[in-house]
């Protein structure tokens, strides 16, 4: 477990003054300047010791990626990009990064920048934060009057700034480059890859585009150093990690924990147990809504980190833990998340166009039961068909939820079809 | 060059292609919805997707990829053809079955490839989606629901036509192809996006449910509706044309033909002259060749050639108007005219009335100087390659002339020559940036030249090209935009009036006063015929346009698809036109109309084949002995230094749809019109 002196987020539960003088008391803004004077080279190379992974999902390592930014600014500015589109069914740790530690978050986009040799910085907000992006704009105002952002930021002959632009509300402008798109006025599908942002990204220039939490807590590892961020968690899944836990539990919570914590755990101490005791469990979606469910029985020992979920075919993704008791219809809830994913994607690319509304329409009717057995295979091929085919990730995260519902539960959609089937040949 | 292996076979490939690129040139084919080679890449249809090594374990869209030195490209893998099946499984799924009632029919990408990447059957048990038709105008149905979604007219509609009209509304499965708000394409160039949808969702409107691909007889052929002769290919059934479709000439007109060019053609069914007619009792009855022979016969016995006169219409062949001026100067007239519209362009210096750069060499231009033309209303096709090389960047284009949208930003420097002399006196900044141009190019249009001036206009930009020198051994910039197809051959045959001769608008002038007493017209409509005055009045031509109606004898000549003809377009190259049906009733090619009214008239003309007459445009003019060559020509003294008047420079094409007697009879080119001028009052 955490203890409290290890935690990056003090105010994550908004206890405290967000402002910039309850900011600076928990240590924000702590000279900043010396960690700037150690320059872009020393602050990648410490990122890079550090093991932070990119806490937007897909687990990238991130101070690999700073350093995919050219070494030298030419004739194309470099733009650092923050994705606070935090959209993923399940998540909402940005958010209370935004509302209740602006100043963490803020702090981090200097020290990125500074990193990637960036003058200036965009924040793309969801556009359902509105009181969010209030706290954002407020605080970042408040940078500028006290010289930390701006014009020689914080003393360090680096000008900076920082401009918050606020989404409409597509899911699918939280993938990197479809942010890029809706960032420059155009509709908000993903680019083809490569090139990649740091090579061409925001206007054609040298862009990297990184989640909130990422940048939120590179001040605090500069500052205690690499060292200690490695040593919390496990080897290549190191540090500390917002997980946000909802669902069938008793205390749905937002909670920093240490990598790696076993599941059980972080169920039990932070969220009060799932309702109806552990027994009453029936799966978890452990890292937001395009992972695959973990029954019970896995449930019993993973642990929560990037390896070892995906050694369980899933994935940590966001960290955002969806716990569901024996209550829960799971072929339904599944075929929710279907829907979700047809109403979201973009439809540039035919396997996910297509593909979504196909999954979500079956699976509707796996719910009833209304299918022959046959069909289960025939989904579980679709979703083959719409993973690593498309332009971005969305048509993998439409997939994976199916497929870790067949491998998990296939007795239970076939019960139902069996039912269905010998209910209408007994009338 | 970075050496790739493809299945297996190693081979060297340019550097900077895709991966599907590399893969054609190795033979293989990748089968393809979105990408086309002359849009941008879209990477969407997922349907050429391949395996690649080094890379990540899953297939990759080859069309946006590109080649790296040490790849290996696997197309025929499973994971491959796993890729694809499915892929055409999506696209299938909620494509209607409705082939057998759709025109795209047999001439299908998505067609031909469920055929080799299909099912037979569909795993598919929910209802298809359904969506409304949209409105394009005259000329594009559509059928939404065949729709694939691959963006190829989008990108077309941005890139290549430069309206930025079409667009994808909604997300997912509800994304719709749509303008915003439903109206009319305002572009000329509407009928490629029929050619580019890969399914039946875009077809033709004017062609739908005429007839069916494999019917049809294909004629390779030049368009002649203006003067950029695009290489177009005719498809007939029977005796009808029923379509044209463009042809490939990367140095012409790329695979892009104007809606003028494409749609035009039922006007070929309408108003045509089918028999000859005489004038008796100030009517015209129908005759046969003989009696209409006999009255020009009657009417020339014994007339000085000074008293008769000729001129050639804008579609004319090579051919006819050879054996017209040959005709004529067996009658002793010197007053031949090529030029209806009275530019002020002479034979002889054959660099003063071509666009001597060459289509091809607008790519190379950086700097550009539209002097009395709006090339979007004058040759649409030619228009887009000028924006493409706005859009590759670093070109200044500037305009001298009508305010136009061109489609591309073009800095108005004036309205009419006062400017240009301005610019050649170095008054106007523009020039500096022209003389900074490595490639200079000078466009001069029929609007500035077709005016009484013309000569004075001419002469300036003379000097305007001599102080860039933008003329040299290694680029000739010079350039002039025509609109008449038939102009550089009637200019190459000499075709202008001899020693004592007339132009056209002194052939007007001596027909009122009644110095002259025949002229004879040859496809000539676009004149004031009500200054013909007295004059006899030959008309020969295919339609029952101006120039038949005032006529006093008519003789039946074919179209542009109805005899095969030599063309010269503006960049002065000579090219074929075949003949794709035959002309209507009597009607007859027009050489061999006169050269046998020449026989009559005891003045035979000494040609007997359409092989002979084409070795008499080789021998009146070398030129036409290279076919489907452009080169610049040669260059020497030309214009008429004098004084030019304030007025502005007119473009000679008011609307685009109707500038011929075809076009003007076709049903399709007026709703095309009724369709603009709507679009241009809602706005």
């Amino acid at each position: 477990m955490l203890s409290d002196k290890d935690r990056i987020f003090t105010n994550l539960y908004g206890a405290h003054d967000w402002h910039l003088a309850g900011a600076r008391a928990r240590g924000a803004w702590d000279n900043t300047k010396a960690i700037l004077d150690r320059g872009p080279d020393g602050i990648i190379d410490e990122m890079k010791k550090s093991g932070l992974r990119g806490r937007g999902g897909a687990g990238f390592p991130t101070g690999l990626k700073w350093s995919f930014m050219p070494k030298e600014v030419k004739d194309r500015p470099h733009y650092l990009i923050v994705n606070a589109d935090e959209s993923e069914p399940g998540t909402c740790k940005d958010r209370d990064i935004l509302r209740h530690d602006p100043h963490l978050f803020i702090e981090g986009c200097l020290v990125a920048g500074f990193a990637m040799r960036a003058n200036a910085g965009y924040i793309y907000v969801r556009g359902e934060f509105y009181n969010e992006a209030q706290n954002l704009i407020a605080a970042i105002r408040e940078a500028y009057e006290a010289g930390l952002l701006g014009k020689n930021a914080c003393g360090s002959g680096w000008d900076f700034d920082l401009y918050v632009h606020r989404g409409a509300g597509a899911y699918i402008c939280g993938e990197e480059t479809a942010l890029l798109e809706s960032l420059e006025g155009k509709k908000g599908m993903p680019r083809l890859k490569p090139p990649f942002p740091a090579g061409a990204g925001l206007y054609g220039c040298p862009s990297t585009v990184n989640n909130v939490e990422s940048i939120a807590v590179a001040p605090t590892i500069l500052r205690r150093g690499a060292a200690w961020f490695a040593g919390i968690g496990r080897p290549n899944n190191t540090g500390t990690k917002l997980f946000c836990i909802s669902g069938h539990v008793n205390k749905p919570c937002n909670v920093e924990e240490e990598m790696g914590i076993p599941l059980r755990e972080l169920i039990d101490r932070h969220a009060g147990g799932v309702r109806g005791g552990w027994d009453n469990l029936l799966a978890v979606i452990p890292g937001g809504a395009s992972v695959p469910l973990l029954p019970k029985s896995i449930c019993d020992t993973v642990l929560m980190d990037f390896d070892s979920l995906r050694d369980q075919k899933s994935g940590l993704g966001t960290a955002a833990v969806i716990v569901m008791d024996k209550s829960t219809d799971l072929v339904k809830a599944i075929a929710r998340l279907s829907y979700f994913y047809k109403h979201e994607s973009c439809g540039q690319c035919t396997p996910c166009r297509e593909g979504t509304g196909w999954m979500w329409r079956v699976m509707e009717r796996m719910v009833t039961g209304n299918a022959r057995i046959e069909e289960i295979d025939a989904l579980e091929e679709v979703t083959r068909q719409v993973e690593g085919h498309t332009i971005c990730a969305l048509g993998d995260a439409a997939a994976w939820p199916i497929q870790g519902l067949i491998r998990h539960f296939r007795p239970e959609m076939e019960r139902r079809i069996r039912a269905r089937t010998e209910k209408l040949a007994a009338e | 060059m970075p050496k790739v292996k493809i299945d297996g076979v190693e081979m060297e490939v340019p550097a900077g292609i895709t991966v599907l690129q590399a893969c054609e040139l190795a033979g293989i084919e990748i089968p393809r919805f979105c990408y086309h080679e002359r849009l941008s890449i879209a990477g969407n249809c997922r349907m050429c997707l391949v395996e690649i090594k080094p890379g990540p374990p899953k297939p990759q869209a080859s069309c946006a990829l590109p080649v790296a030195d040490k790849q290996e490209i696997f197309t025929q893998t499973p994971m491959v053809q796993k890729a694809r099946n499915g892929v055409m499984e999506f696209l299938l799924i909620n494509h209607p079955l409705d082939c057998p009632i759709c025109d795209q029919g047999g001439e299908c990408d998505l067609q031909d490839q469920a055929m080799g990447y299909g099912f037979d059957r569909s795993r598919f048990h929910e209802n298809k989606r359904a969506v409304p038709d949209k409105e394009l105008g005259p000329l594009v149905k559509t059928s939404m629901n065949r729709c694939i979604h691959c963006t190829r007219c989008i990108r077309f509609a941005t890139e290549v036509a430069g309206v930025e009209e079409l667009g994808a509304t909604g997300r997912g499965e509800s994304m719709e192809v749509t303008t915003y708000v439903e109206h009319a394409l305002s572009t000329e160039l509407a009928g490629n996006l029929v050619d580019l949808c890969p399914v039946g969702a875009l077809t033709s409107k004017p062609y739908a449910f005429e007839a069916r691909s494999w019917e049809l007889s294909k004629t390779e052929s030049v368009d002649v509706m203006d003067a950029l002769g695009s290489n177009i290919r005719i498809d007939t059934r029977g005796a009808q044309v029923m379509r044209v479709l463009p042809r490939l000439n990367d140095e012409v007109n790329e695979e892009w033909i104007s809606d003028k060019t494409r749609h035009a053609i039922d006007g070929l069914r309408h108003q045509r002259l089918d028999r000859p007619y005489v004038r008796r009792g100030g009517k015209l009855v129908e005759a046969t060749w003989d009696e209409a022979f006999g009255a020009i016969e009657a009417k020339l016995k014994g007339l000085d050639g000074t008293k008769v006169a000729a001129i050639t219409g804008d579609q004319c062949d090579a051919e006819s108007m050879v054996a017209l001026k040959d005709l004529m100067t067996a009658l002793g007239s010197p007053s031949v005219d090529c030029r209806q519209d009275g530019a002020k362009l002479e034979a002889g210096v054959r660099g003063s009335y071509i666009f001597n750069a060459g289509v091809h060499g607008i790519d190379k231009a950086d700097a550009i100087l539209l002097i009395g033309s709006d090339p979007r209303r004058e040759s649409p096709v030619l228009n887009a390659r000028l924006r493409k090389r706005y859009l590759s960047g670093h070109c200044v284009i500037a305009t001298i002339g009508p305010a136009a949208d061109l489609t591309y930003p073009a800095e108005r420097l004036g309205a009419g020559p006062a400017t240009l002399r301005d610019l050649v006196d170095g008054k106007l900044g523009f020039l500096e940036k022209l003389k900074a141009a490595k490639h200079p190019l000078i466009v001069v249009g029929m609007g500035a030249l077709a005016r009484a001036d013309g000569a004075a206009v001419l002469a300036l930009a003379r000097d305007l090209a001599e102080q860039l020198k933008a003329v040299r051994a290694d680029w000739n910039g010079f350039a002039v935009l025509h609109t008449a197809a038939a102009r550089v051959a009637g200019l190459d045959l000499g075709l202008v009036p001899g020693e004592g001769g007339r132009d056209v608008a002194g052939i007007l002038a001596g027909c009122e006063k009644r110095e002259i007493d025949v002229v004879y017209l040859l496809a000539a409509d676009e004149l004031d015929m009500g200054r013909l005055g007295k004059a006899f009045v030959i008309y020969q031509g295919h339609h029952g346009d101006a120039g038949a109606h005032r006529a006093d004898v008519v003789l039946p000549g074919a179209a542009y698809t109805e005899k095969p003809g030599t063309y010269v377009n503006t960049e002065g190259r000579v090219q074929l036109g075949q003949r794709a049906g035959y002309p209507p009733g009597d009607a007859r090619q027009d050489w061999a109309v006169l050269r046998a009214l020449s026989e009559r008239l005891e003045k035979t003309l000494p040609y007997d084949s359409l092989e002979q007459v084409r070795a008499r445009l080789v021998a009146v003019n070398p030129s036409f002995a290279v076919l489907d060559r452009q080169a610049a020509g040669a260059w020497g003294e030309f214009g008429k230094g004098g004084a030019v008047s304030d007025a502005p420079f007119v473009s000679p094409v008011a609307n685009f749809y109707m500038t011929c007697p075809i076009s003007r009879a076709s049903r399709t080119m007026a709703d095309c019109t009724a369709s603009r001028v709507q679009l241009m009052a809602a706005e």
